[in-house]
């Protein structure tokens, strides 16, 4: 009884992470894009409007969420697979590609055509497959 | 032009700083001992290795290049396009790592290729 008391945590644990990996690297880029979009591009990529907008980015706040963002979805990640195989965990960042679509069609209002869900689609297949492989192929030193 | 410079950019520095990484760890060994003391000590030595700091110094250049590519693109084409870093990842791994890919993971790579250049046909 408590073996599988112990069993369902350790479930309930790592599908928490997984989720957490999922949802934590597209967001974390989605703030990004959003931090972005306020800071603006540069025009000529003078030095001086280089280090004025490397100013405007490490005082935005939607860039320094982006950063926690990815650090939360980073520790997630290295923690999981301390106990997680990484054939296992990885394919979950498959669904990330699908997740970052979402997001930056709901949160930013981003248009994104059929022929592009299309392709998230394809990469999101490709990245599953990759992920499916063995993840050591050389020998142990 | 501009977006597939940096992409280009960020692809390259972000696959090369990985791979430097990588071949910092495989000279500092596995990791047994996962308490905080034996964690700073391997921190500590992994910073003393060179490759370490090269490969830092490309990460950080490519998440420069992202954060460009995000000024003048949206997140809908900039995530998903770098993904070609899984191509540039097993050449680079088969090439300098001396891995070896298996053919599961080269039609992998190859299937991301294919929706990258989807994402890109749907850019114009």
């Amino acid at each position: 009884m408590h073996t599988m008391k112990e069993a369902a945590g350790f479930h309930f644990k790592t599908y928490l992470l997984i989720a957490f990996i999922a949802v934590f690297a597209p967001l974390g880029n989605v703030l990004l894009g959003k931090g972005m979009q306020n800071v603006g591009s540069a025009k000529d990529w003078a030095p001086r409007e280089v280090l004025q907008i490397l100013g405007r980015i490490v005082t935005s706040g939607y860039i320094w969420l982006g950063i926690a963002s990815l650090l939360t979805f980073f520790v997630a990640y290295m923690l999981v697979l301390t106990w997680a195989d990484y054939s296992y965990v990885q394919p979950s960042s498959s669904f990330a590609y699908a997740v970052t679509g979402l997001l930056s069609y709901f949160l930013l209002g981003e248009a994104i055509s059929p022929l592009r869900w299309l392709g998230i689609a394809v990469i999101c297949v490709g990245v599953f497959v990759v992920g499916h492989t063995p993840p050591r192929t050389t020998e142990r030193a | 032009m501009r977006e597939f410079l940096f992409l280009t950019l960020l692809v390259i520095s972000g696959t090369g700083g990985e791979l430097c990484v990588t071949h910092a760890m495989k000279q500092i060994g596995e990791v047994h001992d996962f308490r905080p003391r034996a964690l700073v000590q391997f921190i500590l030595r992994a910073l003393r290795v060179g490759w370490m700091w090269l490969g830092i110094a490309m990460m950080a250049l490519a998440f420069f290049s992202l954060l460009a590519m995000l000024s003048f693109e949206n997140v809908s084409f900039v995530v998903p396009v770098t993904a070609l870093s899984y191509a540039a990842g097993a050449v680079g791994a088969a090439v300098f790592l001396r891995e070896r890919i298996s053919p599961q993971r080269w039609f992998g790579v190859a299937i991301v290729c294919v929706g990258v250049t989807i994402v890109w046909l749907s850019h114009r």
